[in-house]
């Protein structure tokens, strides 16, 4: 029972009230808004004790670095996190959104969550929103099956890779990647490709730098490494 | 022109030593038209807690209205006040509901416990991607990109509420006179534990 008096209870979700007049808004010659991007570079690599994910640590806006200490390093659990590039609020969103569905899946079936769910859910969720929800993922994990690295593009597609890099930067970061990546890496090693391959975005990528986040994923749990480095000429 | 600066507006809060300064500037304007000149873009939500919406006006109307339904619901539901962390998220909430159809307003939350005299700044895009101002100011508006400048070159820490006032008028005042879409004088909100001090900027209004 509804009518233009007696409207509709909102439906849960998204709310798309503003959509027909943003279209009105951008046809009559109003430039679109700029977003948050975190504008990123992402790298990370399985190496012999499990997964490590890096980051660097700046949010631009356009040309303007809207946030010098962004955190790229989405935690889902004790043993799933993901790094993520694009739009800063899709990613953020994502991460409660996931990290809550992993949860509740926790709870009911009281048993450590197997990194799959939380990819599952991602993808599906991207593909319902048909790359409209921006955000390019990197999903690490420890479980029981061994230790998982998916890269996950906004349409919703992914693949496992035993190394990778997203975002603005990832050209950087997937030569040196390519160049040194080695398999049954120590966690030394790994720390250093990571660190280096964060720092070739940072370089090389106006939107990159202010810093090195690190996560690094193993059996017995997770290191959030913030501020691993801040390299000098970059603060 | 972006749809964002068709009123012009600028805001910024900044912390101090168990006070706090939220500033807004005075103008709404029609692309290069000034029409209004005692435009507050600072909504009280209780005298500790505060929420700055620059951007298209009547966004920021609607925002500022939905956001007082949801607080309102809030502190009935849970029967206590909310705090800067919980407004920050539901706003931040609020607005990435409107992913696809965006509010055209940024998101200012200023605010102070009164108990412990620690500070709370946030801002957010018109998507509702946090900043958290770790830095000791935030800012949002149409010259955001000055404001930036003058708070990163007048801002120190752990500044008393006199001189908070001095040094956030300051960055203000010159960050809207290097802008034509913001000015025509500001309001200045000085909060400390005790008291709400609201003062009244002049400034140029060209």
């Amino acid at each position: 029972m509804s009518s233009a008096l007696l409207p509709p209870f909102p439906e849960p979700g998204f709310s798309f009230e503003n959509v027909e007049r943003n279209v009105s808004l951008v046809k009559k010659g109003f430039k679109p808004p700029k977003f948050t991007s975190t504008g990123t570079t992402v790298a990370a690599a399985i190496f012999d004790g499990g997964i490590i994910i890096g980051t660097d640590k700046r949010a631009s806006a356009g040309t303007i670095v809207a946030n010098k200490n962004t955190n790229k390093i989405h935690k889902i659990s004790n043993n799933i996190a993901f790094g993520g590039a694009g739009t800063a609020a899709d990613c953020d969103q994502m991460e409660k959104m996931v990290r809550a569905h992993v949860e509740l899946h926790r709870l009911n079936s009281g048993k450590q969550v197997p990194v799959c769910v939380a990819l599952t859910k991602i993808t599906q969720h991207l593909f319902r929103y048909q790359g409209h929800i921006q955000c390019a993922l990197i999903v690490g994990g420890v479980d029981k099956f061994g230790y998982h690295l998916h890269h996950v593009y906004p349409h919703g597609s992914s693949s496992e890779v035993l190394f990778e890099a997203m975002g603005s930067g990832s050209l950087a970061a997937i030569s040196h990647l390519e160049l040194n990546y080695k398999q049954n890496m120590n966690l030394d090693e790994a720390k250093l490709l990571i660190r280096n391959a964060i720092l070739a975005g940072v370089e090389n990528d106006l939107a990159s730098g202010n810093g090195i986040d690190l996560c690094i994923i193993t059996p017995s749990g997770m290191e959030h490494l913030v501020d691993y480095e801040i390299p000098v000429a970059f603060v | 022109m972006s749809i964002e600066s068709y009123n012009g507006g600028a805001v910024m809060a900044m912390a101090g030593k168990e006070c706090l300064a939220v500033v807004c500037d005075k103008r709404l304007g029609a692309r290069l038209t000034t029409i209004g000149m005692n435009h507050s873009k600072i909504y009280e939500i209780n005298p500790y807690l505060y929420v700055c919406l620059p951007g298209l006006a009547t966004d920021a109307l609607t925002v500022y209205q939905r956001l007082r339904f949801r607080v309102n619901m809030y502190e009935l539901k849970e029967s206590r006040k909310i705090s800067p962390q919980v407004l920050c998220s539901m706003l931040s909430n609020l607005l990435y509901e409107h992913r696809f159809g965006n509010y055209f307003i940024g998101g200012v939350v200023a605010g102070l416990d009164p108990a412990t005299g620690k500070t709370y700044l946030y801002a957010m895009d018109c998507l509702g991607a946090i900043t958290i101002g770790t830095e000791g100011f935030v800012t949002g508006g149409h010259c955001e990109e000055q404001l930036y400048g003058t708070c990163e070159a007048l801002y120190r820490p752990d500044l008393g509420p006199e001189e908070l006032l001095e040094v956030a008028s300051q960055a203000f005042l010159s960050a809207c006179d290097r802008d034509a879409g913001s000015g025509w004088g500001a309001f200045v909100y000085i909060v400390t534990k005790n008291k709400v001090e609201l003062k009244s900027l002049k400034a140029r209004m060209d």
